[in-house]
């Protein structure tokens, strides 16, 4: 499904699609993008990007962003999805860069910034604590100021490639005394801060994407605060805002379609009656993505408009993570017996493997995506966000 | 039709329950998984001290003749621990196939050992293309002398780095998929010819791709009627699979009901939070359906009821589809710990997909119990 563009939008999505086309690093075609690359080479897209001038869609142009309008980066962002680009690392792009240059100072977006766009700092997030999950308001790393310093305390959980990480931007709380929501900040800290220890945390898919990361009485300078003390919850959901956009995931679960069809080709001969049923099952997935697709495009048409989307980001999360566990764990299925191996990790380990190439990677998938509808905010979270917000319940 | 256990079964549960409560926690088996052989040759000589893998087999045959009874209550709490041995491998699989049609000869030479726990066994009969058809057997054997001849592959061989012996299904007439013409053969795994790839599997066991090539085998029932054999085979299997399922299944639920009556979330327990009682009564009545039909599975296994392998394949693809449904609710429930490889809900969930994938999805089963009816 398409946009109905304007000629000069269409010229944009063919430039896009060139410009991939010839410039996407084919080192990055690995089997796996998530685990199998270093950090090295995952930011080689990155540094192309930056270089292009094309690193940060969402930025206003003041701060180096490309200036499109709602329509182009939309097109930006289906054409890199759909060619199967790993995007560049949300935390910095798209998470902790638009809360430095709304709610930061001037000194704060003259420093990080410019390393933000050009993949010099490697960013983690540091909301999710043992005891908080879904319900972040509940943060208990505690920062206290002592002179122009915080002292940082506490245990950041699920932060994501914190081993690849330069900083961590945390909430912390400051007002142990004030309403949950009220005595939290928004600090960056430096990873290589004395005191701040991090611990890989292995999924079940066996690869190491998540962390424990533990701050131990951290000097953090007081002038890596944003915004106000205290009011570091405005900030934190101005951020799970952009997190939960493009989730979707339309062009991946497009791509994951397209080879899980290869796949039954393949695996199950057409006069096998499951040959029908994975055709049953792959065309339901196919309308879901379809009926979600035309719900995202209209929503960008109302964007383009002007009209807030409002809580239409908690439905994309929902069925954009419920469509792609559906796609891995059919895969995982068409693969039969082979369903049952695993690669090791690290991959490097060039372990010995059964079956055909395009099954190698199922197992991991289908175990992987289990985390989908868990992080961000669980799908049952998003599920009482639209119950409340929308249907007023 | 609830199963009262005799004096004898009892004494059965609750010697192997004692037994992997001592020795087998979570800790003992992610060192036993982690280990250089993947699993524990200690545990096994254990098994075979309990008498567990005596249980099953006839008293004719040197065992306890506790049946298919005896295998349900033994996989029941394997399925609890998560045990990797290769109890179904090596005494439901290849002891059921020696025991049911090996002549007396093998059973005496073969059975004595797979009970005092020295030899391990297990069945290869997957290959590339067959998917979940037993049928669909395109490696060859020919007749020397009174041994035959094998040559072909095999794909996706649970415990074969472990094994001693093989039972192999090999195609002795016809063509690659006909009924008739498949024959079984026990192969000695360090046999001439027998070629290893192994690999580790998601739940913790290792397997192996098999190439055969020009390898001795001895023949094991009567030639070219290897296939009904299997299926035999398969519906034992399947009992075996499924009473372990449903232990995983009423660990996942023990735990989540646990979890969701300590975790507290939005000042309060996540318990409390209506839509997740809904969720987990559903894993509760999902647990019930299972225990019930692994219970009447087994008391027809040990009748051989007519019908036995529809009804097999009924359990199969109803306690595999009740896995998957509390599987990923448990993880779901569990939250971001549910994704890790430190607490064991994620290895139940790895277990309880391997066992989907084992002799054939849920979604495989539910057609053949349909075509059963319909050939009827």
């Amino acid at each position: 499904m398409e946009l109905k563009l304007s000629p000069e939008d269409a010229a944009f999505r063919d430039e896009v699609r060139s410009f991939i086309a010839e410039n996407y690093p084919p080192e990055m075609r690995v089997p796996n993008p998530e685990t199998d690359l270093t950090k090295e080479q995952s930011l080689l897209w990155h540094r192309i990007l930056h270089k292009k001038g094309w690193i940060a869609p969402l930025w206003p142009k003041e701060y180096g962003g490309p200036g499109w309008s709602v329509t182009q980066r939309f097109i930006f962002e289906q054409e890199t999805s759909r060619a199967g680009t790993l995007p560049p690392l949300a935390f910095s792009v798209t998470m902790v860069g638009p809360v430095i240059y709304t709610f930061g100072n001037e000194a704060q977006k003259q420093k990080f910034l410019p390393r933000i766009l050009s993949g010099e700092d490697w960013w983690c997030q540091g909301y999710s604590e043992p005891g908080s999950g879904s319900d972040l308001a509940t943060v208990r790393t505690k920062a206290v100021r002592n002179g122009d310093h915080y002292i940082v305390n506490g245990h950041k959980t699920w932060t994501t490639l914190a081993q690849h990480a330069d900083w961590i931007f945390c909430l912390v709380r400051t007002d142990p005394s004030a309403k949950p929501q009220s005595g939290i900040s928004f600090l960056l800290i430096d990873m290589k801060s004395p005191g701040v220890t991090v611990r890989p945390i292995i999924t079940i898919d066996g690869s190491h994407e998540v962390n424990d990361v533990f701050l131990e009485n951290v000097r953090v300078p007081a002038e890596n605060l944003i915004g106000e003390e205290n009011k570091g919850w405005t900030y934190a959901k101005f951020l799970l805002g952009n997190e939960r956009t493009s989730m979707a995931g339309i062009g991946r679960s497009t791509r994951y379609i397209n080879k899980l069809k290869q796949i039954v080709k393949a695996e199950i001969p057409a006069e096998d009656p499951a040959h029908l049923e994975f055709l049953r099952d792959i065309a339901r997935i196919e309308l879901d993505v379809l009926a979600l697709e035309a719900t995202e495009l209209r929503v960008v048409a109302q964007m383009a408009r002007g009209i807030d989307p409002g809580p239409a980001a908690s439905l994309f999360k929902i069925r954009g993570t419920e469509i792609f566990q559906a796609i891995t764990e059919l895969t995982h299925r068409a693969i039969g017996n082979y369903g049952l191996a695993i690669r090791e990790h690290p991959v490097s380990a060039n372990r010995f493997m059964p079956g055909a190439d395009y099954g190698h990677t199922a197992s991991e998938k289908y175990l992987n995506a289990r985390k989908l509808s868990i992080y961000g905010g669980s799908n049952e979270i998003q599920r009482n966000i639209i119950a409340k917000a929308v249907l007023g319940l | 039709m609830d199963i009262q256990f005799t004096e004898e079964q009892e004494l059965l549960r609750s010697s192997v329950q004692r037994l992997l409560r001592d020795q087998y926690d979570f800790e003992a088996r992610r060192k036993i998984v982690a280990s250089e052989e993947g699993f524990s040759r200690k545990q096994w000589d254990a098994f075979a001290e309990l008498g567990l893998l005596a249980a099953p087999f006839s008293e004719g045959a040197g065992g306890l003749g506790g049946g298919p009874l005896s295998t349900m209550i033994v996989m029941h709490e394997f399925g609890r621990h998560l045990v990797v041995e290769p109890f179904v491998e090596t005494v439901v699989l290849a002891g059921g196939l020696i025991e049911h049609v090996g002549t007396p000869e093998q059973q005496q030479s073969f059975i004595p050992e797979i009970i005092d726990g020295s030899k391990i066994w297990t069945l290869a009969w997957t290959e590339k293309a067959s998917r979940f058809d037993l049928a669909n057997v395109t490696t060859r054997a020919r007749r020397e002398g009174s041994d035959h001849i094998l040559t072909g592959a095999k794909t996706m061989v649970i415990a074969a780095p472990w094994a001693d012996y093989l039972i192999v299904s090999a195609r002795t007439s016809g063509d690659d998929r006909d009924r008739g013409g498949v024959s079984l053969f026990v192969v000695d795994r360090r046999a001439t010819g027998v070629d290893l790839r192994s690999f580790k599997t998601i739940d913790g066991r290792r397997a192996a791709e098999l190439g055969l090539h020009e390898v001795r085998g001895q023949l094991l029932g009567a030639e070219g009627e290897g296939l009904a054999a299997l299926e035999a085979c398969r519906d034992r299997a399947i009992g075996a699979l499924c009473a372990e399922a449903v232990g995983a299944i009423g660990e996942l639920n023990s735990a989540t009901l646990e979890y969701s009556k300590t975790r507290k979330q939005f000042g309060t327990t996540i318990g409390s939070f209506q839509v997740l009682q809904h969720r987990m009564v559903d894993m509760f009545i999902a647990h019930q359906e299972a225990l019930s039909l692994m219970q009447h599975l087994s008391l027809s296994l040990s009748a051989g009821d007519a019908g036995l392998s529809r009804l097999a394949s009924g359990a199969k693809s109803k306690i595999g589809y009740a896995g998957k449904f509390v599987a990923d609710q448990a993880v779901q429930l569990h939250g971001g710990m549910g994704m890790t490889d430190e607490l064991n809900v994620g290895h139940y969930f790895k277990r309880i997909s391997s066992i989907n994938i084992q002799f054939g999805d849920p979604a495989f089963h539910v057609l053949r119990y349909a075509q059963l009816d319909a050939a009827a």
